[in-house]
């Protein structure tokens, strides 16, 4: 059976598409599934880095495009999850070094020996999103809640419908105690503005530098519990239905709770 | 107290206006997006008021203007004529005679067949909740607007 062909994109840069596709692929091959991860941002690559494999490049994206080496060559293992790969992007090419179908076999080859394939899109929705774009069958789209991230949502959800892809949210870097003191827009808002299906949500959580510094997947961490709220997306994704706890602060009793906190 | 009272209902800070703000900002973004949409809406206006009166196709113009809480669509569309040109291309037939079509012309206090008089005509484009087009009144010329 071949695999799910997810891609992970945002329009604006820095909302966490890189980190949650780190974190999510990582969590996927925790419950035992086989991930390849994809860098598609070709000239800015960072997926190495957060997941702390940057030393141990050898080929990438490009160079298979170009029939330079083998798919299976350039393939990182992240001898941390069994089932977890990556490859590369070029760090010295442009997007333009690539072209769609090149990238949407890559994507397909990828696939045969995988359960899932994650694709890391770059920001914009220009040639580096079409290319990333073109080789999925589904997306996910990342957002923080504010109003230029979820603009710029809105405008990749336009474009991915438009090609009949299925799309889910996951609205990353969530801060409660904002939210409850109306200061935030909640994740309610966010759906209801971008009307698409939520998959997940992602507090903000500062330990998430922390690892990053590092270039360990925070999943890394048992106990962290952002480890658990990428396993109920991670679920979700494989179709388990996991109802969403209310940490984004909803609630009239939270509020309540909140309201007489601060008197 | 009030403060209390806002926390507990969630009603404090700037999260409503970024809701409102988004609201409008994404309806602009998707007409934009969608010219076809606005020529299909184009014609259909015209259509329907070319049953009353004869008007100019090809000098229409379409805008969007933000107002306060909501997008409003300005149709200025200019009329050539107020005597129907062909009856027979009507294919819905219009109840009324041609005579009693007199509103825009009368507005304007322009005689039939001057300079062609243009209707400035205004639809608001609420929420769902006020889901289809409400024309408003014609104090929304710029002349009369002033007045408010
Ligand atoms: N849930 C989170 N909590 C805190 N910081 C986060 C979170 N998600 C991402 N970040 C930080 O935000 C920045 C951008 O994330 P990144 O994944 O590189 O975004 P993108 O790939 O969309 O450009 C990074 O510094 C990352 O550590
Ligand atoms: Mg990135």
């Amino acid at each position: 059976m071949s695999a799910r062909k997810i891609v992970l994109t945002s329009g604006k840069g820095g909302v966490g598409k890189t980190t949650t596709t780190a974190n999510l692929g990582a969590t996927l091959a925790k419950r035992g599934q086989r991930v390849i991860l994809i860098d598609a941002d070709i000239g800015l690559r960072n997926l190495d880095l957060v997941l702390g494999l940057e030393k141990r490049i050898v080929f990438d994206l490009v160079e298979v495009a170009e029939g330079r080496c083998q798919l299976r060559q350039a393939l990182i293992k992240d001898k941390r999850f069994e089932s977890l790969s990556i490859l590369p992007a070029a760090q010295t090419r442009e997007k333009e070094a690539i072209t769609a179908a090149q990238f949407s076999a890559i994507v397909e080859l990828a696939a045969e020996q995988a359960d899932y394939v994650l694709i890391d899109c770059p920001a914009g929705i220009e040639t580096g999103f079409r290319n990333a774009v073109a080789g999925a069958s589904e997306a996910i789209v990342v957002t923080t809640p504010e109003v230029s991230a979820i603009r710029d949502a809105d405008r990749v959800v336009g474009k991915i419908a438009d090609e009949g892809k299925p799309i889910r949210l996951i609205v990353n870097r969530l801060r409660p105690e904002m939210v409850r003191s109306g200061d935030m827009l909640s994740v309610e808002d966010v759906c209801e503005v971008l009307a698409i299906e939520l998959l997940g949500v992602v507090p903000d959580d500062e330990e998430v530098i922390d690892t990053t510094n590092r270039g360990e997947p925070i999943v890394l961490n048992e106990s962290n519990r952002l480890a658990a709220i990428y396993d109920k997306i991670a679920r979700r994704l494989e179709g388990e239905i996991v109802p969403f706890t209310n940490f984004d602060g909803q609630s009239f009793f939270g509020r309540l709770i909140d309201a007489l906190k601060a008197g | 107290m009030i403060e209390f009272l806002k926390k507990l209902f969630g009603q404090s800070g700037s999260s409503a206006t970024a809701k409102e703000r988004l609201r409008l900002v994404l309806m602009t973004d998707h007409l934009e997006l969608a010219p076809e949409l606005i020529e299909a809406m184009k014609r259909d206006l015209v259509d329907v008021i070319s049953r009353h009166v004869e008007v100019d196709r090809d000098k229409i113009e379409v805008n969007f203007e933000r107002q306060d809480s909501a997008l409003a669509m300005l149709a200025n569309i200019p009329i050539l004529s107020v005597n129907r040109p062909n009856p027979s291309l009507t294919l819905v037939p219009v109840p009324e005679p041609v005579a009693s079509v007199q509103p825009p012309v009368a507005a304007n206090g322009a005689p039939p067949n001057a300079a062609p008089p243009r209707v400035r005509k205004r639809r608001k484009r609420t929420s769902k909740k006020a889901a289809g087009t409400n024309a408003a009144p014609a104090s929304a010329t710029p002349a009369s607007a002033a007045a408010n």
